[in-house]
């Protein structure tokens, strides 16, 4: 017996069991990325559908031709549609019963309050806007002020700093539902319903954030700058601006993005302030089309399901890098 | 040698600096958070609706706890508040334990240097997309595609092909409406825990793994005695941060309801209890004695939690520090032993 044929046994078997452990892994992983993936996908097909065929065979697999039409009506166009119903009249169908104009001005009137009643709960242009507004101010507000926190507790040395420090890591778990009745309450008394300052403003106070900058800093954010630029006649504030903002440009990036997709899709703070429907935000417009219990045109209402994941997903599938690699440094604590 | 420029610098005191760099966090987090919190406290001892801002004494908390209060309705209000908390522990359980095995399992295999997975990227990627989608938008993407007549996409594939005669109550019906919340959270948080847990498998020593395999440990064995027990810290904080999630849990609760209804009673949970209790758009109608109550014992259950990790976390530093020390002070005297005159 020779040594190859003793000893290469064994080690094809152990080959084989890892190719086979990969390709039920693999298998699994495949399975799982259609859990995530089909019910968007769903989401999307459906859009493109007309309502009366979703209600005829809801469960279809491709796209069809009617994304333009539920589009229309969303922005309230149905000029086209209303052409459509009055061409109509006259005409005899199947079963010999004529198309009559009374038939007709009953279809329009339908068409016509489909439109009016999705138009009102989720108009998608002043959605994206106020969500902007609200997410892309918070974001400047947190990583900017937590920034400058973070840095004021790593780089001076004074006597309440470590309390500060114990502060912010202790409020960092309370949840924003225990102090809710009484924010709103007192937005009431200062006539801060229906205002875009209380989502906006306490973005400047994120203690997850300066947790997560004062780790970066302290990894690497050498002192000696600090020092160096003083030598040089920098003022402090400067040296913040101009020297350690820049060099903190990578935790900045990925906080950022946090920031925005967390006040984009924050749909409880939003709804409790926002009580205009003009100021509504895509999570509260959103939540208006579920409550629409007359008028329900499915076509429609999947189109704006899609509206208001898209402009995340789009974020997300550029960015998916750094978001994962954010995810992850997140999950190393200490 | 420090330089005479250094040395002035040294000399002035930066302390303002670091009080006015820190004042902007807590002007707005005292303003828009602490007095809120306080205000909440002193609203659980005020009344409701009618008696809005009158004292009430220790009302508020004897109704929802044990149903005993002046208003009437109050054992009907306990029974609510019990019932909300209980939906949240079993919605969080239900979706933190298939969550939880879920994420352990890929993250080992993530991790496992021996299996070869192509396009482990990719399957990241599309695991963590459900996370950052809009929760109210996954409410209405499961809400249309659940629906429960005929005419939505899942009943109508299951009628289409004969596997029930009626459709299925997927948002009422008490039982399949809780599985649902539990399996959609457990859809939005999977890729999350995932990721963190391999973030924690790939912080232990390397070597530790390479040893095991040497010494022949087949990878059950190795999962079992290496990954695990060193994993546990890291299990630990998930689980609490889960819970202190899981008291919130709001978004997918609150939304995942037929259209007309405001919310699913089946699906309360205590967020959800304190949310419409004085978010009813009016002054005049809103619970804020009940509201403050059921909050501040929701804070005092999330304190406990918190502070278990924040021991965890500190503990583990400070017994790190003291074996640091010990080693050092072994070593020193090893060495004074040794050559005695080596210093």
């Amino acid at each position: 017996m020779s040594m190859k044929k003793q000893y290469g046994q064994p080690k094809d078997n152990y080959h084989l069991k890892i190719m086979l452990k990969s390709a039920a892994v693999f298998i699994v992983c495949l399975f799982l990325t259609l859990v995530c993936l089909v019910p968007v996908y769903l989401i999307v097909v459906n859009a493109t559908r007309e309502s009366n065929d979703i209600a005829a065979k809801p469960a279809m697999f491709w796209f069809e031709g009617s994304l333009a039409d539920n589009w229309n009506t969303l922005m309230g166009n149905i000029d086209g549609q209303i052409e459509e119903i009055n061409a109509m009249v006259g005409q005899i169908d199947e079963n010999g019963n004529e198309y009559t104009q009374g038939r007709a001005d009953a279809d329009i009137r339908a068409v016509e309050n489909v439109a009016t009643a999705y138009s009102k709960a989720f108009n998608v242009v002043k959605g994206y806007l106020n969500s902007l507004i609200i997410a892309g101010s918070t974001t400047l507000l947190t990583v900017f002020f937590s920034a400058m926190t973070a840095y004021g507790l790593t780089v001076y040395d004074f006597k309440l700093r470590g309390a500060a420090y114990t502060f912010i890591i202790a409020v960092m778990m309370i949840p924003v539902q225990v102090s809710s009745a009484g924010f709103v309450r007192f937005m009431y008394q200062l006539g801060l319903i229906n205002n875009f300052i209380p989502l906006i403003v306490p973005a400047i106070a994120a203690p997850a954030v300066i947790f997560f900058m004062k780790s970066y800093m302290k990894s690497s954010f050498p002192l000696d700058i600090v020092e160096a630029s003083r030598i040089d006649g920098c003022g402090e504030y400067r040296t913040f601006l101009t020297i350690a903002l820049p060099m903190m440009k990578p935790a900045i990036a990925v906080q950022a993005i946090f920031a925005f997709v967390a006040n984009w899709n924050n749909y409880y703070t939003q709804n409790m302030i926002l009580k205009n429907p003009n100021m509504a935000t895509i999570p509260i417009m959103i939540s208006k089309v579920l409550g629409l219990d007359r008028y329900y045109d499915y076509g429609v209402n999947y189109l704006c399901v899609v509206l208001s994941i898209l402009p995340i997903i789009i974020i997300y599938f550029i960015l998916s890098k750094f978001i994962i690699a954010g995810v992850a440094l997140g999950g190393v604590k200490e | 040698m420090a330089s005479a420029a250094q040395r002035r610098i040294k000399s002035i005191s930066y302390a303002k600096y670091g009080y006015m760099f820190i004042a902007p966090f807590f002007l707005v987090y005292c303003f828009f958070q602490i007095w809120p919190l306080i205000y909440t406290f002193i609203l659980s001892f005020q009344g409701n609706q009618a008696t809005n801002g009158q004292f009430v004494g220790l009302d508020n908390y004897t109704t929802i706890l044990i149903g005993q209060g002046t208003a009437a309705g109050a054992s009907a209000t306990s029974a609510e508040f019990w019932k909300s908390l209980g939906n949240t522990f079993i919605l969080w359980f239900g979706n933190f334990i298939p969550q939880i095995l879920l994420s352990l399992l890929l993250a080992v295999w993530f991790t496992d240097a021996k299996i070869k997975l192509p396009g482990k990227g990719f399957f990241k990627v599309v695991m963590y997309m459900p996370n950052i989608i809009t929760a109210a938008s996954v409410a209405a993407l499961y809400v249309n595609l659940f629906g429960e007549s005929k005419y939505y996409f899942v009943n109508g594939a299951l009628l289409d092909l004969g596997l029930v005669e009626d459709p299925i109550k997927f948002i009422s019906d008490p039982v399949v409406s809780k599985v649902m919340v539990m399996f959609i959270q457990t859809w939005l948080w999977f890729g999350n825990t995932m990721i963190m847990l391999m973030s924690g498998i790939m912080g232990i020593n390397p070597s530790l793994f390479e040893a095991a395999n040497i010494d022949g440990a087949n990878s059950t064995q190795v999962f079992t005695k290496v990954t695990l027990p060193l994993l546990q810290p890291i299990m630990v904080y998930t689980m609490i941060t889960s819970m202190i999630g899981g008291l919130q849990m709001f978004d997918i609760p609150y939304l995942y309801h037929t259209a007309g209804q405001k919310f699913s009673r089946e699906l309360e949970t205590v967020a959800v209890y304190i949310y419409y209790n004085f978010n009813t758009g009016t002054e005049a109608q809103s619970n804020y004695g009940y509201a403050g109550a059921a909050s501040i014992i929701i804070f005092i259950i999330t304190a406990i939690l918190g502070s278990i990790t924040f021991y965890m976390n500190r503990d583990k530093d400070e017994i790190a520090q003291k074996k640091q020390r010990k080693r050092a002070m072994k070593q020193y005297k090893a060495k004074m032993k040794k050559g005695g005159l080596a210093l």
